[in-house]
């Protein structure tokens, strides 16, 4: 038995059985760490010490038969949420030596059941990103292939689980960063419902579109881990108070009658061939497992991309004015007066995606500007809101591609950034229509690497996505395949 | 020949709430406090801190707009305004622009002659204040500024009117019948030298008869009552001689400095704004219902317009008086009990705007800390009424009752003051005086009808001032006549 081999569900039993402490599980994903970490750059921050002492408090609470659901369990954190008194960098210069004062919600959730953080994850600099390449700490590099991108923008997320550095992790999702590198590294993601998860104390990209979920080996752990996070926050406005079932119990159930939709026009061309083969397997898979094929419309998904990039970039250019050197973060000695403060603190502490998006946000909400982009994206959001209600008046789940090609190479799309931006094509719409989605893997490319399946839901059917994902699990091999690593 | 202008004002007043708390978080509001030792993740605008709305600020706003005559919008959303500056953590202030949460308000003015005047008000909004910054003035600290982030997010309320103010007089009428609801309402302060409550005015000048308005002036930095007058009237110079030696007026900013009684523009970069508004995605919209709203106006204290108006119709009392009596809920409260157990309302009036409010003047009391209840000061009015003591003795026992807090019954009693009314007693002391001034009598009887006066004031000093002096007069009368 390897231990970093375990799933967080197998974990908990071996844990429970005593045939494993948190000490001996926190050391062989610091060994894990230590002996891969060179290669895949999935981590900013390694947490030795917190995590060995975290570790043994775990030791003590099942001794003591204080035993939740996560208590020793090995986590990861994105670089984006914060994590009191470890840097809290949001792979950006700017934040290179900031300590969070405090603990996101969704951070203390996870502590208060006392799980073992092994440390923050790389990302794209404030989560802009598709690939990883916009990290201020180096690139992520692809597990199954050390050549290619793991996605973005929670690639270190994906990374990480994916190269077997910790047993889950917790990333944002705000136009696919979840389950794109999901996809890419080959482990299951889950994008909750806009509002089932606190945004409290995670570092915003885009208010109205980011949310939390979890990144682990199988579906059973997303389960588990998105149940830990879950339900409501009253420092969150926009979270919602609506209850939160028991994830696992209805995770076994059968699929019989389940009517699965295809959106018509997420099968066009540009969907590379392999992809193509393995969601076509994945339909066929579920025609066996019981599931009613259905084909249905999405009719506005075209316009989906730009109404994000307006949107997503109005709220970055606003959510980000607040990195301006005068409290935390970087500050340039240079400067001769205030507005040169901003100006050089900004320049030299801001990537150069995060510096466009910056602008595009800023001259889609200017005077003059507002109407034809701004509110026009809002907009189009309603539009495309609603297509997802209609088709779930027909479905229960839809099915898709979560990429349109498997992870590109290291810097093939880093001079051309629509091209990056159109590989969250079938991501982008599910964020803007505020629903819940998730990646699980559903094959390999010809070159070996992996291929994800999207699963869309209705509004806080988490429970429901989770089951279609599980039979599928159930049903096929793929998520058992490990990077040779 | 200077061509007849007609001056066009508009004010936007910022009204600091006094909630406990801030608006998007918790921590304290207090005034004075260490610098940055009120300050949360969300107020010092740490990365991945979120707003959550202060529901009492909604409150206030309610009751602030339905004082106004403000329809409350049943759907009202947060906006962010983005601008760079130290003292604002976010980048941005969360304020609203599109759907406030009143609008469509008025607020009447007396003017000059007492007539009056209706000044409409836009709207009403709801927005967290920045903080301060500290420029540092020591010859080590020159050139450096520290931010203190204490009055970062408290609530404010921010009453936009109309142009609809046409002098500097009608500007302060307005702005102290605003200061004085908000004030009554207890949502704010009022105090203009901390900058509770803050004036910003839009300032124009058109040729009478023109319909367009005229390019405004903003002018800022206004801190008390009588600066926005010079304010005003300074800018309304400036602009027609402006206009009269062939200039234009720009619209700007303009700040005013107390010490010179001018305005001075302030355009710059710091002016060169696009505020970028759009919807705070952190906040969902707020809903207000009905039940709500009547909850909140039935909390409502009764407003200085409407008890004005029934001191004066309801109690009879001179306008004046209700006037001063209506200008402090508290004082006005003060009179509204004396009056439900006192016989007569206007003596209540009376004595409270003399004896009472000079007494607070002098020993520097506010009207809630008088040692003297309501119902005390009722019961030494009815003394005075049913003729038990004089006017006068009832001075000499208000003084006795503010420096022992006991009650004038008590102190009549102990003190011996009770005014004599026995007919054979005052006869006594008035033949007694009658004897002992033969040549005032002689005089009287000649003619100078006014001695009488010395003569009441010698009875009145024999009695010690507690004969009825309208039994002495009457007596004296009839006995000199009598003679
Ligand atoms: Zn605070």
């Amino acid at each position: 038995m390897t231990i970093y081999d375990l799933t967080l569900a197998e974990l908990r039993t071996k844990l429970d059985n005593r045939e494993l402490s948190a000490v001996e599980v926190a050391e062989a994903y610091r060994a894990r760490i230590a002996a891969t970490d060179q290669d895949v750059n999935a981590y900013i921050t390694v947490c030795d010490e917190s995590a060995m002492a975290e570790a043994k408090l775990a030791d003590q609470a099942l001794a003591a038969g204080e035993i939740a659901p996560l208590t020793g369990l090995p986590i990861a954190a994105k670089d984006i949420f914060n994590t009191a008194g470890l840097k809290t960098t949001c792979a950006s210069r700017i934040l290179e030596n900031y300590i969070a004062p405090y603990d996101a919600t969704v951070i203390a959730r996870i502590k208060e059941q006392k799980a073992v953080i092994t440390g923050k994850l790389n990302m794209d600099e404030f989560a802009m990103g598709s690939s990883n390449e916009n990290s201020a700490f180096g690139a992520t590099r692809n597990p199954w292939n050390l050549n290619h991108v793991p996605g973005g923008s929670s690639g270190g997320s994906a990374a990480c689980v994916a190269s077997r550095q910790a047993a889950a992790a917790l990333g944002t999702d705000t136009g696919g960063s979840i389950r794109q590198p999901a996809s890419h590294c080959g482990v299951v993601g889950l994008k909750p419902t806009y509002g089932r998860v606190s945004r409290y104390g995670v570092i915003a990209y885009a208010s109205s579109l980011d949310q939390v979920g979890p990144i682990t080996r199988d579906v059973r752990d997303s389960a588990l881990l998105l149940q830990a996070i879950a339900g409501h926050d009253p420092a969150d406005s926009t979270s919602i108070d609506t209850p939160v079932p028991d994830y696992q119990a209805t995770l076994t159930q059968e699929l019989t009658g389940l009517k699965v939709g295809l959106p018509a026009e997420y099968f066009i061309d540009g969907l590379d061939e392999d992809v193509r083969r393995a969601v076509e397997q994945a339909v066929a898979t579920y025609k066996e497992l019981g599931a009613e094929i259905v084909e249905v419309s999405l009719p506005h998904t075209s316009y989906a991309v730009a109404c994000y990039y307006l949107i997503a970039t109005a709220e970055a250019s606003s959510n980000l004015a607040r990195y301006d050197g005068v409290r935390y973060g970087v500050r340039t000695d240079q400067a001769e007066n205030l507005i040169d403060m901003y100006m050089q603190s900004r320049a030299a502490g801001f990537g150069a995606e995060v510096k466009r998006r910056i602008m595009l946000g800023t001259y889609a909400l200017s005077s003059g500007y507002y109407d034809a982009y701004y509110l026009k994206a809002q907009k189009v959001r309603t539009m495309i809101r609603q297509d997802f209600l209609d088709a779930f008046a027909k479905v229960d789940v839809l099915l898709t591609p979560v990429a349109p090609t498997p992870a590109f190479t290291i810097g093939e799309k880093t001079n051309d950034p629509l091209q990056m931006y159109l590989s969250d094509i079938y991501t982008i719409p599910v964020n803007l229509a505020g629903t819940c989605a998730m990646s699980l893997p559903c094959g390999f490319s010809a070159a070996g690497l992996p291929i994800g399946l999207q699963l869309i839901g209705k509004p806080f059917e988490e429970a429901t996505i989770l089951r279609t994902a599980h039979a599928f699990e159930q049903a096929t091999e793929w998520h058992k395949r490990k990077p040779e690593f | 020949m200077t061509q007849p202008y007609e001056t066009v004002i508009g004010l936007e007043i910022h009204a600091q709430l006094t909630t406990n708390t801030k608006i998007f978080c918790g921590c304290s509001t207090e005034f004075g406090k260490t610098p940055n030792s009120q300050t949360c993740p969300v107020c010092l605008g740490l990365p991945g801190a979120l707003p959550v709305l202060n529901r009492q600020v909604v409150e206030f706003a309610i009751k602030t707009g339905l004082a106004t005559n403000c329809q409350i919008a049943p759907r009202s959303i947060f906006a962010r305004k983005n601008y760079f500056y130290p003292d604002l953590p976010k980048g941005y202030q969360i304020s609203q622009f599109e759907l406030p949460v009143c609008e469509h308000g008025w607020q009447d003015i007396e003017l000059e002659g007492g007539e009056s005047k209706r000044i409409g008000i836009t709207r009403i909004h709801m927005e967290e204040d920045a903080g301060k910054l500290i420029h540092g003035d020591t010859p080590e600290a020159l050139g450096t500024s520290l931010v203190d982030l204490n009055r970062a997010c408290t609530p404010l309320l921010e009453i936009v009117s109309e142009p609809d103010m046409r002098s500097a007089d009608e500007a302060i009428s307005y702005l102290k019948k605003i200061h004085q609801i908000v004030v009554y309402l207890g949502v704010c302060n009022g105090n203009l030298e901390e900058g509770s409550f803050r004036c910003d005015a839009n300032v124009s000048v058109r040729p009478y008869g023109q319909a367009e308005l005229g390019t405004r002036a903003e002018l800022k930095n206004i801190n008390s009552f009588r600066f926005i007058k010079e304010a005003i009237e300074h800018e309304v110079e400036r602009q027609i001689d402006l206009i009269e030696s062939g200039g234009k007026v720009v619209q700007e900013t303009r700040l005013f400095d107390s010490n010179t009684g001018m305005t001075r523009s302030m355009r710059g970069k710091e002016e060169a704004h696009d505020y970028r508004y759009f919807p705070d995605p952190d906040l969902v919209p707020l809903v207000i219902d009905d039940s709500w709203i009547d909850a909140v106006r039935s909390s409502l204290p009764e407003l200085p317009d409407a008890k004005r108006k029934r001191f004066i119709e309801k109690l009879g009392l001179p306008e004046y008086d209700a006037e001063v009596l209506a200008s402090d809920r508290l004082l006005a409260n003060y009179f509204d009990a004396c009056v439900t157990h006192a016989k007569e309302a206007k003596a209540c009036a009376n004595w409270i705007m003399g004896e009472v409010l000079r007494k607070l003047k002098e020993t520097d009391t506010l009207i809630g800390e008088v040692p003297i209840s309501p119902v005390m000061l009722a019961e030494l009015l009815d003394r005075i009424a049913d003729n038990t003591i004089s006017g006068k003795i009832g001075k000499t026992v208000f003084e006795k009752m503010w420096q022992t807090g006991r009650g004038a019954d008590e102190l009549i009693e102990s003190e011996g003051l009770k005014q004599v009314t026995d007919t054979g007693a005052i006869e006594t002391l008035v033949d007694e005086v009658i004897a002992a001034n033969p040549d005032q009598v002689a005089e009287y009887l000649g003619g100078k009808d006014k001695l009488i006066g010395f003569f009441v004031g010698k009875v009145m000093q024999a009695s010690q001032g507690k004969a009825n002096p309208g039994m002495v007069n009457q007596l004296l009368i009839k006995r000199l006549k009598g003679n």
